[in-house]
């Protein structure tokens, strides 16, 4: 890669002290941060969606209720976050410049795999800040424009990526959102089918993982969704996203463990 | 040892300003004006891939006349400056005072220092979020900058384009009738196919830098 397109090099190369971002390794002892929890990420017909709950945790307490966990990080491309908050939302950030600055240097975006392979690179960079306990666990989602397609990418602490197919889940409410997102992802052709799933799964980590947080009825706090398809990423509007978590939450007051025979989920396409 | 040969400091400023003028005039021109929707950019350019006009930042963009190799790079330090305040402070606190400030401060040194001035012209602007805000700055290859209101010509023929865009400028023209005068001015009645534009919409959220192609043009110019 040509060094003059990547503001991440650029940024190292100044070492300017305002801006430096903590990645890299430090003594003392382990740090008592808020750690963002579960995002689920599907692919549906046209593209590929992405939540995130909306909790934030420090040890048992709950950091914050209503934390944004889903960034667009360009037109293409969202990321999901994990982990370390403060780190994960840091690191997003650079990633959002680098996409921009690559973009507005080259006068052509980066291919989706050249994004992949960038969040690799930035989150490498954070593998001392890992070690020490302050892992960020990024979920990449975006639309190849030359494929056609919606394509998702899992990281783990040492930057590895790793191309998964329908669906995938990251955080600590992850095993749980996977197992349901197994169960349910055959029934998903559009986007509202995507959307009730990926609602569903965070349901169910949310159920058996504390520090996920359920869809807050009485705060009107409900999973932030984005989709991301060839006219690019959009943030589903909040009114539906609570609708359809309302309609989840019915399902769920008869038969408290879901299930596509009970659900009904295919009604819900509009 | 032998003694160089004495040369006025005059004598060498007014030569180098001889040799960047030039260079600068013989190029082709550009236009930027602001309009009711936007900021415009036209510049007439035959490159589809080397671009006269580039995006800045959310609300700032970038015009250049003159060698390309050199505003090139001054393009991409903007570029870089802009990415790097933006990251440091936030999004918010990028203007195009600062932009302008540090090509002045780079094109003026490079003026007095360097065996060859830059031969090149540079306009940056930032779209408001009403036409009363915009702001068009023309910073020349000597560093001086000139802060200017409703539009900016620059390159070859620059002083009768000048006279003939007031003329028939506007304010609260829309972007249509702006990239019609624009047209008129740099081709007449001659096909405008080998003009390369680009427009700071003011009402785009965010990034409001776009690129207009041949078939967009051709619906705004209708």
């Amino acid at each position: 890669m040509n060094s003059q397109s990547s503001f991440a090099e650029y940024l190292a190369s100044i070492k300017s002290g305002i801006a430096q971002p903590v990645f890299g390794s430090h003594g003392g002892s382990e740090i008592d941060a808020p750690h963002g929890t579960t995002i689920v990420a599907v692919r549906y017909n046209k593209g590929v969606i992405m939540a995130g709950d909306r909790r934030a945790t420090t040890g048992n307490i709950i950091a914050q209720r209503d934390m944004q966990k889903v960034y667009p990080t360009d037109e293409f491309s969202v990321v999901g976050i994990a982990g370390t908050a403060g780190l994960a939302i840091e690191l997003v950030k650079l990633f959002q410049v680098e996409l921009e600055h690559y973009e507005k240097i080259e006068g052509t975006s980066l291919s989706l795999d050249g994004k992949a392979n960038r969040l690799s690179s930035l989150l490498r960079g954070n593998l001392g800040m890992a070690m020490q306990g302050l892992a960020v666990m990024p979920l990449l989602a975006g639309f190849d424009s030359a494929r056609s397609v919606g394509r998702i990418f899992s990281y783990d602490v040492t930057g590895g990526r790793y191309e998964e197919h329908d669906f995938y889940a990251v955080g600590s409410g992850a095993h749980f959102a996977r197992g349901s997102l197994k169960k349910l992802s055959s029934i998903i052709q559009e986007q509202d089918d995507a959307i009730t799933v990926a609602i569903e799964a965070l349901y169910d980590a949310a159920d058996d993982d504390s520090a996920t947080g359920g869809p807050d009825v009485n705060r009107g706090i409900y999973p932030l969704v984005y989709s991301v398809d060839k006219s690019g990423v959009v943030e589903m509007d909040a009114p539906r996203i609570e609708a359809l978590s309302r309609k989840m939450l019915q399902r769920r007051s008869v038969n408290p463990n879901g299930g596509t025979s009970t659900a009904g989920i295919s009604g819900d396409r509009s | 040892m032998s003694m160089p040969y004495y040369v006025s400091p005059e004598q060498v400023i007014a030569d180098k300003a001889e040799f960047a003028s030039k260079g600068i005039k013989r190029g082709r021109s550009v236009i930027v004006q602001s309009c009711s929707d936007g900021i415009l950019f036209v510049a007439d350019n035959p490159s589809r891939a080397l671009h006269k006009v580039g995006e800045i930042y959310d609300r700032i963009g970038f015009a250049a006349v003159g060698k390309y190799n050199e505003f090139e790079s001054l393009r991409v330090a903007g570029v870089r400056l802009a990415d790097m305040r933006g990251y440091s402070y936030d999004r918010a606190d990028v203007t195009v005072r600062t932009i302008a400030n540090a090509y002045a401060q780079t094109l003026g040194s490079i003026f007095i220092d360097a065996a060859k001035p830059y031969e090149v012209e540079i306009a940056v602007a930032e779209v408001g979020f009403d036409v009363d805000h915009d702001q068009l700055y023309r910073i020349s290859f000597d560093g001086s900058v000139h802060d200017q209101a409703g539009f900016i010509c620059m390159g070859g023929d620059s002083e009768s384009m000048s006279a003939s865009i007031s003329e028939q400028f506007r304010i609260d023209h829309s972007v249509s009738e702006a990239l019609k005068i624009a047209i008129r001015v740099l081709r007449g009645d001659a096909p405008h196919d080998d003009l390369e534009m680009a427009f700071l919409d003011r009402s785009r959220p965010r990034r409001t830098f776009v690129r207009f192609d041949q078939s967009h043009i051709a619906d705004l110019v209708k």
